[in-house]
């Protein structure tokens, strides 16, 4: 019973970083997938989107940090609306001058921001702590669940210590379930959005940006439109990022974990379709849970072994591009809108 | 007036730098106009070129090359036989991946070839990282005494000297090349017209290879070149390189290798002297600052002609 509590309790650890990177992937999806913006600098909006939340949500700086300003102690909604805004403006001011350019230049753009945000994070200490990072970012409604939670442990101390464990633990499972509902709550809106006209215009333009021009579409705005909004969705995951972790640094927005991963979740799962972003972050993100398992038994070191887990990344998503492109689910050719 | 007093000197290291982001920034620019897609792997291709002239080290020494230092140089004829193996080496790579994976994406879209070259950006950085570890390998641990030029007050080591030369050399005999053979000229002719090289009856999967050859070459001399600058290297190296890389890429105009040249040396400089302003810790900042600018002043580039 106490495997099956310490299976369950993984399960949920699980689900809520595929959860997360199924939030990146939904955002990638709207740049890449739908209007075809070659976006290789997730990691920046995501780290963006986490540290304007642990800001606005956590604690005054303490004595020994680095930092002097930040922590407003402010509820978990004002931290999801800071990411999202944070995260937008920096699209905003990104797009501005690339977006009118091919996508090489929105690509290397994009490397060039994610990188400055990573050196700001690690330079600025006034604001970022540094690379110590922010620590004890609050979680939502934790304290409330711990007194539930410790209040019925009192109450029935008869339970036996799978029970309590299970119990004890209860606020994971809250966090996961948050974590679906805002999932859901996005792949309703991104898929409702991708149906409207102003998703089609989106995939006119990825489809072919002149023709799009020639029928009156205001091409760069409709491509700045989509940065900002895909950007937006990603400072979501972020600020879901670290209200979970309850610690972000800059070293948790490597451009592997926060850009290349989430690359090749859309690519495996199908661009294009907001379902197959999903999938594919569950899948990809259980492949890489999985190589760290089998991986153990390699007579290799440590370090030889996270090098060799990357490679299998990087082999996935060359295998994906080379014989299944349009991933595991393809983007459908949707219905046709009903106008007779 | 402290700061100003340093920058004639910072110039010297801009220009040290610069030379070497020009040899990389020509490749780039090279599978750009010929192949038709922004190499995001280009940095990490450099990167392979140091580790494989580091691991090939030993190699030179068994082929009888001797290692006593050449001249005021830190390192010996080996380490140059090393080079020209680890560029043989990084060639060899390079075709391989061609094969195997850019050939049957040629008509897959120059999207679909950029994605690509990501995924090989990652797998080399991971193969590099799985082989040599993720911590410094050294070049050299001798420190070399800068000498002072006379007349203008500025310091350069024989190793510096030896890096701007190469790069300069190189890339002279990359202009002849271009210019007066076969195979050059037509490396032109496709950068220009693809589809009209093509009718003139050349081979156009000959030129790409020659595209690659020329490109990873100067890829593993640039690597190297770091190496021997900054007297260590890591795994991380290419993906540091790419932004500097491609900025002075888009600086010189995007399929330019003239442009490449120049645009190499100016973010080479920027960024060296911007550290008499600015934290260094910035530095690789700067890179993308000029890269903003640029696109917002002028995004084809100063030598630029196409958008």
């Amino acid at each position: 019973m106490e495997q099956l509590v310490g299976v369950l309790n993984y399960i949920v650890f699980f689900g809520i970083s595929a959860g997360i990177y199924a939030v990146l992937a939904l955002g990638l999806n709207l740049h890449w997938g739908m209007t075809g913006l070659f976006n290789i600098g997730v990691a920046g909006f995501y780290a963006v989107g986490a540290y304007a939340s642990a800001l606005v949500c956590g604690l005054p700086p303490s004595a020994w940090d680095a930092r002097i300003v930040g922590g407003f102690d402010l509820p978990f909604v004002v931290g999801l609306l800071a990411a999202v805004v944070a995260s937008g403006v920096l699209a905003l001011l990104l797009g501005i001058p690339t977006l009118r350019l091919r996508a090489d230049y929105l690509g290397i753009a994009t490397i060039g921001i994610a990188e400055t945000v990573r050196l700001m994070l690690k330079n600025e200490a006034w604001l970022t702590n540094g690379v110590w990072g922010l620590q004890q970012i609050p979680s939502p409604l934790y304290e409330a669940i711990h007194r539930l939670t410790s209040g019925y442990l009192r109450a029935h101390p008869d339970l036996r210590p799978w029970q309590q464990a299970l119990v004890s633990r209860a606020y994971n499972g809250f966090y996961l379930l948050l974590v679906i509902v805002i999932v859901v709550i996005l792949y309703r809106v991104l898929r409702r959005l991708s149906r409207s006209p102003w998703g089609r215009a989106l995939r006119a333009i990825r489809e072919d940006e002149v023709a799009a021009a020639m029928t009156g579409k205001n091409v760069f705005a409709f491509k700045l439109q989509a940065l900002v909004v895909g950007a937006m969705v990603m400072g979501i995951a972020g600020a879901l990022y670290a209200h979970s972790a309850r610690f972000i640094s800059p070293a948790s927005f490597e451009p592997l974990y926060g850009t290349f991963l989430v690359w090749v979740m859309l690519m495996v799962g199908g661009s294009g379709n907001h379902k197959g972003a999903i999938l594919g972050a569950v899948v990809v993100w259980g492949i890489w849970a999985a190589t760290d398992f089998l991986t153990g038994y390699l007579p290799f070191t440590a370090t030889q072994v996270a090098a060799l887990r990357v490679l299998a990344i990087a082999l996935l998503l060359e295998t994906a591009i080379l014989w299944r492109p349009k991933g595991i689910l393809p983007e459908s050719r949707g219905k046709r809108p009903s106008h007779s | 007036m402290e700061t100003l007093a340093r920058i004639p000197q910072l110039l010297v290291y801009g220009v040290v730098s610069g030379s070497i982001l020009s040899l990389g920034g020509i490749g780039v620019s090279l599978t750009y106009s010929v192949l038709g897609f922004s190499n995001f792997a280009h940095g990490d291709i450099m990167a392979l070129g140091a580790y494989l002239a580091l691991a090939l080290l030993p190699a030179a020494s068994a082929l009888g090359i001797s290692g006593r230092p050449l001249g005021a140089l830190s390192f010996g004829a080996d380490f140059v036989g090393a080079l020209l193996l680890a560029v043989v080496a990084t060639c060899a790579v390079v075709l391989t991946l061609d094969r195997i994976l850019f050939r049957r994406l040629r008509n897959a879209g120059r999207i679909t070839l950029m994605i690509a070259s990501v995924g090989v950006a990652l797998g080399l950085r991971s193969l590099i990282q799985f082989c040599w570890g993720p911590q410094p390998q050294y070049y050299s641990a001798k420190i070399q005494r800068a000498q002072v030029i006379p007349g203008l007050g500025v310091k350069i080591k024989p190793d510096q000297i030896f890096i701007v030369a190469t790069a300069i050399g190189l890339t002279l005999l990359l202009h002849l090349f271009l210019r007066h053979t076969r195979i050059g000229k037509a490396m032109r002719a496709t950068a220009d017209n693809a589809a009209l090289a093509r009718v003139t009856g050349i081979n156009a999967e000959r030129v790409i290879v020659w595209t690659w050859i020329l490109g990873a070459s100067l890829a593993a001399v640039a690597g190297i070149l770091i190496g021997i600058e900054n007297k260590f290297i890591m795994p991380e190296l290419g993906w540091q390189l790419l932004l500097p890389i491609f900025a002075a890429v888009i600086l010189g105009g995007l399929g330019n290798a003239y442009g490449a040249m120049v645009g190499g040396v100016v973010i080479g400089v920027c960024e060296e002297v911007s550290t008499a302003f600015l934290s260094t810790a910035y530095k690789p900042a700067v890179a993308f600052v000029i890269l903003i600018l640029m696109l917002l002043v002028r995004p084809t580039g100063i030598l630029g002609r196409r958008g």
